[in-house]
This record gives structure tokens, C-alpha cells and sequence, in this order.
């Protein structure tokens, strides 16, 4: 419950906080992001290779590892996100324009995805079933944004 | 002048019929369709290779939604924006109406049971290479699904692109049930094959077209601009993708890259279908996509 209401709360200041005017350069807020995106996937690695099988499954591991990504997912993303910082008018970054003009919709998305991490950090000490089982819908919440938001590389 | 005029009637009449007869609708016999029943169960893994939900369910659609096939999405294309189909088994706005010859004659000749051509947004060039035992098993599960009272929306294209009786030109230079990538392949790569030539239709986007809008085969898969948007389709062939069998297994059936980046744009609809196949044609593809030649 405390989890969902942060979800909650931090959706909303998302979306507030889109439309909000550049503090930070787009180049720097653009780092960020995709550090902050790197630290997700390096969170992803050990798990997505005990639901694959290609490392044996540790409870202790798994859940520090979820814990991360539920952590990761439930920051508060708003800053990252300003607008003036996606295509065309930056290089280096993917982010389509679609995400300011759709602010409500990637708010859910980013929503979607603390909520399927958060799961996750539930349920990936339980056993590898419940962890394959989670790391499907995380994958789900990964792609529908970058299914939407994010352009094909060049 | 009188016998100019002639001359130049003569050879419109000439040009007219020349064009008539080399647009001619190619259909199936008759009876290519006799002796074969369709098994739905097999139907629902043809229907899932061959991506048929990502353009005929309504667009957005998820989970049983997915099932109901009453098209409306919008693909644009240099030519203009088709619109897919009703292919729900409804009789009046589907094709509850159709036999299973009339089904092969679509997928396979890219033919309307009264014998027009379809545009080629309809992937017809891939499932030329299908197997009419495998258009069958379609056929009997797609009749299985909910039947949708939505109606079929006019493609929005421009001259000359809406005379389709020109498609048949089209059509004989492109549809060949030949396959793609010939000499051996070990059972499992030829598996591969048949699922990403015949079904899976991968080529559409990942292999460039020529001016005609027709696929270039002397660089299959070798990477295409993006059909939506800006970007590129990537390159798939040895040497471009280095990702090892196990990998695109992985990439195929969860979503995820080798480095925990996540499919994006158009894949995570394929990906959609092919993580319902089984492991067995996931591990195929991978086989049939490191047997390919590499960038020469």
C-alpha cells in the first residue's frame, strides 16, 4: 500500500513536472537518463539470467537485485524527463517527441513500470518460477514504452 | 493522317490487351484445396507465426482482444495509407463467407475471391511460400474466433496506385513460392526458414525494397529504413548481429536484449506473437538467421 501510494504520488509529479522549463541543459539531463537507464539493465542482468537458466538461482541475489530496480523505477523521474530534451532537437537521445505530446500516457507507462518492479521485489525471493513469472511483465512494462516512445536507432 | 489514326488505334488495342493479360489474376486450381483438413490447433501457431494479429486486431489490442479480428489499423507506405481488414469470421464484414481455397487464394496469390488483387501491405509475397496445409489449419481456427460487425475502411491511396488491376504486374514480378535462401540447411535452419519466409514475414521490414516497392532478395535482411518513421531497421545477417543463438532465443521470447535493453517500435509486436511459439521454432529462427550468408 505504501509502495502504491508513492506510485501514485510520484506519477503525479511526473506529469506535473513535464511541461516544467529547462533547468539543466538538455545534454546533461540527457546523461542522466540514460545512466539512469544503464543502472536499470545492469539490475535486469543477474535476473534475466536466472530466469534463463544460464545462472544458478540465488534468493539473497535476486531480491537485492529487484529491490534495486523497484527503487530505480519509484524515483521520482520528472526532471529527467523536461521537456526539450527528446527528437529532433537533440542528438544522442531516442526519446520521440510523442512523450510531451502524450504526457499522461507515458506518466502511466513510467507508472506501469514501478508497478511491475515493484511485484518483482515481491516476488523474486520466492523462487524462480515466481521470478520468470515477474521478469514477464517487467519485460512487458519495458517494452511498451520503448514500443511508442522511443525512435529506431539510426 | 487516316492511316496514322489506325496505326495508333492498333497499337493502343495492342497495348490495352497486352496490359489486360499480363495483369491477369493468377488463382490456385480449383481443387488445390481437396483432401486437406485443417486442424485449429495447429491453426492457432500458424496464426501466431504469422503475425496476423499485429495488423488485424484492432490497434492497442491485448490479451483475448487480440482475437478479434476487426482490422482498422493504419499502415502508411510511400504509395499511401492501407487500412487493414475485417478478417473476423463475421459473413457480412469478415470472411465467415470464405472457404479455405478462398483463404489460400488471398495468402498465397494475394487474390479477393472475386479475383481482384490485393495491395501488397498484405504480406502475400511471404505466405506465397506457405505450405496449403498450413493455410488450411488458418483457416479452421481463424473460424473459430469472435465474429466483429465492424466494416472494412477504404485504403486512402493516390493515382495511379488505385488502379489495382496494375497490382498484377506487380504480382508477377514479385510473388514466387521459391525459397529465398537455397543449398543445405540442417532440419532445424530449414524449419527456420519456412517460419521466417513463408510465416513470419521478418523480410518486410528488416530487407530493403526496390524502387517498385518490391523486396530486393540480393540483400535479405540486410537492413531497410524504418517503414514508420524516422531511423533504421537493423541488418540481421552474421556479422551485423553478433548476438549468439541462445540470445535471439532469448530476444524472441521474452523481450529482452543479450544486455537488458528491451525490444522497442514495431519488434515488440512481433515479439508479441513469436514468445507464443514454441521454444523449438524460437531456437529455429535463431539457427536460420546464423545460417545465413554475411555482408559480402
Amino acid at each position: 500500500m505504501k509502495h502504491l501510494l508513492s506510485f501514485v504520488l510520484g506519477a503525479a509529479a511526473l506529469a506535473l513536472t513535464l511541461g516544467a522549463a529547462l533547468a539543466q541543459d538538455a545534454e546533461t539531463i540527457i546523461k542522466a537518463r540514460q545512466a539512469h537507464m544503464r543502472l536499470v539493465s545492469f539490475n535486469l542482468g543477474p535476473l534475466g539470467a536466472m530466469a534463463k537458466g544460464e545462472i544458478p538461482y540465488d534468493a539473497a541475489v535476486a531480491s537485492a537485485a529487484a529491490g534495486n530496480l523497484a527503487a530505480l523505477a519509484a524515483m521520482d523521474q520528472g526532471r529527467l524527463w523536461a521537456k526539450g530534451t527528446g527528437q529532433p532537437e537533440n542528438d544522442g537521445t531516442r526519446a520521440l517527441a510523442a512523450i510531451w505530446e502524450s504526457s499522461d500516457d507515458f506518466a502511466t507507462k513510467i507508472e506501469g513500470l514501478a508497478n511491475a518492479t515493484a511485484a518483482l521485489a515481491d516476488a523474486a525471493g520466492t523462487d524462480l518460477a515466481a521470478l520468470q513469472a515477474g521478469m514477464g511483465e517487467v519485460g512487458k512494462a519495458c517494452s511498451a514504452c520503448h514500443k511508442t516512445y522511443r525512435a529506431e536507432k539510426k | 493522317m487516316g492511316k496514322l489514326l489506325r496505326v495508333v488505334a492498333v497499337l493502343a488495342a495492342i497495348g490495352g490487351g497486352a496490359f489486360w493479360y499480363l495483369t491477369r489474376p493468377n488463382p490456385l486450381p480449383a481443387g488445390a484445396m481437396a483432401g486437406l483438413t485443417g486442424d485449429p490447433v495447429a491453426g492457432a501457431r500458424v496464426f501466431d507465426a504469422g503475425g496476423c494479429a499485429s495488423c488485424h486486431a484492432a490497434k492497442g489490442a491485448t490479451g483475448e482482444a487480440r482475437l478479434i479480428l476487426s482490422g482498422g489499423q493504419r499502415l502508411p507506405s510511400p504509395f499511401g495509407t492501407f487500412i487493414a481488414p475485417n478478417i473476423s469470421p463475421d459473413p457480412d464484414h469478415g470472411i465467415g463467407g470464405w472457404s479455405a481455397l478462398d483463404l489460400a487464394n488471398a495468402m498465397q496469390r494475394g487474390l479477393s475471391p472475386d479475383g481482384g488483387h490485393y495491395y501488397p501491405a498484405f504480406p502475400y509475397t511471404t505466405y506465397a511460400r506457405s505450405t496449403l496445409q498450413d493455410v488450411a489449419d488458418l483457416y479452421a481456427f481463424l473460424m473459430t474466433l469472435p465474429p466483429s460487425t465492424a466494416a472494412s475502411l477504404p485504403h486512402e491511396v493516390k493515382f495511379p496506385f488505385t488502379i489495382r488491376r496494375g497490382i498484377g504486374l506487380w504480382q508477377r514480378r514479385y510473388l514466387s513460392a521459391a525459397p529465398v535462401v537455397t543449398g543445405p540447411l540442417s532440419p532445424i535452419a530449414a524449419r527456420g526458414r519456412y517460419l521466417v519466409e513463408a510465416l513470419a514475414h521478418c523480410g518486410e521490414c528488416h530487407t530493403p525494397r526496390d524502387r517498385f516497392g518490391g523486396p530486393d532478395l540480393t540483400r535479405w535482411l540486410a537492413g531497410a529504413p524504418n517503414p514508420e518513421g524516422t531511423g533504421r531497421i537493423p541488418d540481421i545477417r552474421p556479422g551485423r548481429l553478433t548476438w549468439s543463438e541462445g540470445d535471439i532465443v532469448g530476444y524472441l521470447s521474452t523481450g529482452f536484449t543479450p544486455d537488458y535493453d528491451s525490444a522497442g517500435g514495431l519488434m515488440v509486436e512481433v515479439i508479441e506473437n513469436i514468445k507464443r511459439l514454441p521454444r523449438a521454432d524460437q531456437e529455429a529462427i535463431a539457427a536460420y538467421l546464423k545460417a545465413l550468408a554475411g555482408p559480402g
